[in-house]
């Protein structure tokens, strides 16, 4: 037996053993979702103790270094321990900004004190991140933040607003950009700096959506002291770690967002009768449409894989995060839009007495999001052309 | 299976690459045009790549071939499309090669194998009987006559089916199940009626009035006709959808160039925000159809029960995004787009033609909805 089998037999034998039945059902709702943090409570005890067991064995983060909470897994271990836990239907233990975004930086630019600190809290779910990038007058033009950090010796005093942070009054901690060098050009004089949400001037506040949700808040910092130890990497660098996070960000979009959901509009002719005899779409345009998203969706599947082997094999063009997340998040609208047309006016309900009721309008709703955050699909489609393609003045 | 080119494969590739810019680049498909060839390919260029070995790519060793499988075909092809190579290497090498291999028995492999592999005969497989690609309908008859046959019917646009030396026929017998015939297209009752197209390709409809056929013109390995068939058009397919990816990428490295060179208002055009996000918009869009192609061409070779769907992707996104760039990169050139002197226009009417070819994207998107399931 090669490795890798007995790697994904040791798997497969040790999460029959310890991921509890409960967390192989399908989520009925956000409380299922496991965000871990000061803050969160629990669902049930085996939510915790699926955290707990994945944890100790450091597979909230399967490929992060044993030293920092991590599982020290290769990629293809890391596959397999994916494609293991869909096998079972084992739920995500843990959904982790602080895993998706924050972590790498960390790892990339943090200090060894840093990462030893903050690495293991992350992958034990012990303190929930949000991250502080856009201003009112800084979003697509994130550089063009004001957000200041006045430099006091051994600590900056923070004043300013940040928009669009995910989950700010959930969250323990927050990653900012904030200028701490006004008189330099713009893409200099930022500095990355970990903020304690409990610190005083800190307040948050949430922003209804139009799905009628609030993930999002506006955050603001009136004369924050944060110390020089919340420091990442050097000061005025902070631009290199935000445009590295970013990458990893957009990524992560591509890979949550509904799309890995298998939300099926097929499925949701069916469950509205719109199929014929034989069990095809009854509708040949919807059929048609259908059926081109369903060779996109193949395409995109077979490029996310062959994107894997090309890297795994030192090939492939660059900036291929913005390419998957243009292409994705472009893909996942359709699908809703799909989704909504194959269910009829039964897509348009807002709420009802069952539980899934409205959750269709909304899931539509917020995709609309995924090609605006994490840099809108104009600014990846301007990442290509200029990275690229090399086209002039891009 | 994996994405990335073995090293082989890698070398054929680049080995291709040389070839073809030196003895098919897109201005011999011009010269072929203006000569008004009625072949539709150059004889020595065939040659030539049977000297190389392609022309046997997927024949087994044992008949002179090289036998590397279809991945390894696609990588030839994707190379030939970039240069808009007209030769008889689709019908004659994949579509009659794989005939042959898959319903020909011991002793017809062992003479016309040989051949194809070795470049000394053009072999074209004569299937579509109306203009759009409809393998469904297959009206041409084969009827016991003593010993043989008598073959009835008309196929249209059959492909390099005016140069060809040795046609196969698909036709239905006498108990409607599917039979694939050998016939010399110099026999009795056989009329050719060469068709230009628009991509300078020279197909032929051909008519088959009481043919006389030896009994041994049937292929009979003994393989399921319909079953055959079905998989012989699907290896065709993907294949094309390689040449298609080629002709894609080239006609985008051209524009990407031309983009950059071409100046407007004082700056190159490439500077624009309008022309940037439609070339990153291609650039994406290229990528979906090289993964599609990759995926089919593997699954092809090492789980073969899986390829339809692959295929039928491949060849649909193939044939879109081909026909999008293509279009693209005229619009893009602008008024020099529209001139027969620059080559970009080829690319947009081969782009045309080698999608219709064993299906358009409809065709193919129907059948993807149909092997999902709905």
């Amino acid at each position: 037996m090669s490795n890798l089998e007995s790697f994904r037999k040791e798997t497969r034998d040790w999460l029959e053993a310890n991921c509890p039945a409960s967390m192989r059902q399908p989520m009925k709702d956000e409380k299922d979702v496991c965000w871990g943090g000061k803050k969160f409570e629990f669902a049930n005890d085996d939510q915790k103790l699926w955290l707990d067991r994945m944890a100790e064995k450091g597979w909230t983060a399967p490929q992060w270094p044993v030293e920092y909470g991590g599982g020290g897994l290769s990629s293809d271990e890391a596959q397999i321990l994916k494609e293991e836990m869909k096998a079972i239907n084992a739920r995500d233990p843990l959904t982790s900004f602080g895993i998706w975004m924050l972590g790498p930086a960390l790892l990339k630019y943090g200090s060894e004190e840093q990462k030893k600190h903050y690495l293991p809290q992350i992958t034990r779910g012990e303190i929930r991140w949000c991250q502080g990038y856009s201003e009112p007058g800084a979003g697509s033009d994130l550089a063009s933040l004001r957000t200041k950090g006045v430099d006091k010796g051994d600590y900056y005093e923070v004043t300013g607003q940040k928009v669009w942070t995910s989950y700010a009054d959930k969250a323990d901690w927050i990653f900012a950009l904030v200028r701490t060098e006004p008189d330099k050009p713009k893409h200099e004089g930022i500095s990355f700096l970990l903020i304690d949400m409990e610190s005083d001037g800190v307040t948050t506040k949430p922003i209804k959506l139009i799905s009628g949700k609030s993930p999002f808040c506006e955050t603001f910092f009136d004369e924050v002291k944060v110390p020089k130890a919340n420091l990442i990497g050097t000061a005025g660098k902070g631009w290199d770690i935000a445009k590295y996070l970013l990458s990893h960000e957009r990524t992560n979009i591509v890979g949550a967002g509904g799309m890995a959901a298998g939300l099926n509009p097929v499925g949701a002719a069916h469950k509205s009768g719109e199929v014929d005899d034989k069990g095809r779409i009854a509708d040949p345009m919807l059929r048609a449409d259908v059926a081109r998203l369903t060779i996109d969706a193949l395409a995109f599947e077979a490029t996310m894989r062959r994107v894997k082997d090309e890297s795994d094999a030192g090939q492939g063009v660059g900036a291929r995060a913005s390419m998957l997340k243009y292409i994705g998040t472009e893909l996942n609208k359709r699908r809703h839009e799909l989704n909504l047309s194959a269910m009829g006016a039964d897509g348009l309900l807002w709420e009802g007495p069952d539980p899934s009721d409205g959750g269709p309008a909304r899931d539509w709703l917020r995709s609309r999001a995924n090609s605006i955050e994490g840099g809108t699909s104009e600014i990846q489609l301007n990442i290509l052309a200029k990275r690229v393609l090399n086209l002039p003045g891009a | 299976m994996s994405f990335v080119l073995t090293e082989e494969e890698q070398m054929l590739r680049d080995s291709a690459k040389d070839f073809l810019a030196a003895k098919s680049p897109v201005s011999e498909l011009r010269r072929l045009r203006d000569e008004g060839c009625k072949d539709g390919f150059r004889h020595a260029v065939w040659r030539g790549m049977a000297e190389m070995g392609w022309n046997g790519i997927v024949v087994e060793e044992d008949f002179g071939g090289v036998d590397m499988g279809f991945t390894a075909a696609g990588v030839l092809l994707r190379e030939m499309g970039r240069t808009l190579a007209a030769t008889p290497f689709i019908p004659s090498a994949i579509l009659s090669a794989t005939l042959l291999r898959l319903a020909g028995s011991d002793a017809q492999k062992g003479e016309h194998l040989p051949k194809i592999a070795g470049g000394e005969a053009v072999y074209a497989f004569a299937f579509d009987e109306k203009a759009r690609h409809d393998p469904g309908t297959i009206d041409t008859r084969a009827t016991k006559d003593g010993n043989g046959f008598r073959l009835n019917g008309s196929k249209r646009f059959v492909a390099c089916g005016n140069g060809a030396d040795m046609l196969i026929v698909a036709a239905r017998l006498e108990d409607d199940s599917l039979g694939f015939f050998l016939v010399d297209p110099k026999a009795d009752g056989v009329t050719k009626t060469m068709r230009r197209t628009v991509d300078s390709h020279v197909p032929a409809d051909i008519d088959f009035k009481d043919v006389k056929l030896d009994g041994d013109a049937m292929l009979s390995g003994g393989a399921d006709g319909q079953a055959t068939f079905d998989h012989v058009l699907d290896v065709g397919r993907a294949c094309l959808a390689a040449e298609q990816l080629g002709t894609a990428e080239e006609a985008f490295d051209r524009t990407l160039s031309y983009l950059k060179d071409r100046s407007q208002f004082g700056q190159p055009i490439g500077s624009f925000q309008s022309l940037q996000h439609r070339a990153a918009h291609m650039l994406g869009e290229i990528e979906l159809a090289h993964s599609l192609v990759m995926k089919a061409l593997r699954t092809l070779d090492e789980n073969p029960s899986q390829a339809p769907l692959w295929i039928a992707a491949a060849k649909a996104k193939a044939t879109e995004v081909s026909r999008h760039v293509t279009g693209e990169a005229i619009q893009m050139h602008g008024g020099i787009g529209m001139t027969d002197e620059h080559e970009i226009g080829f690319f947009f009417k081969r782009a045309r033609a080698a999608g219709e070819f064993m299906g358009d994207e409809r065709f193919n998107a129907e059948r993807v909805a149909t092997t999902t399931g709905f």
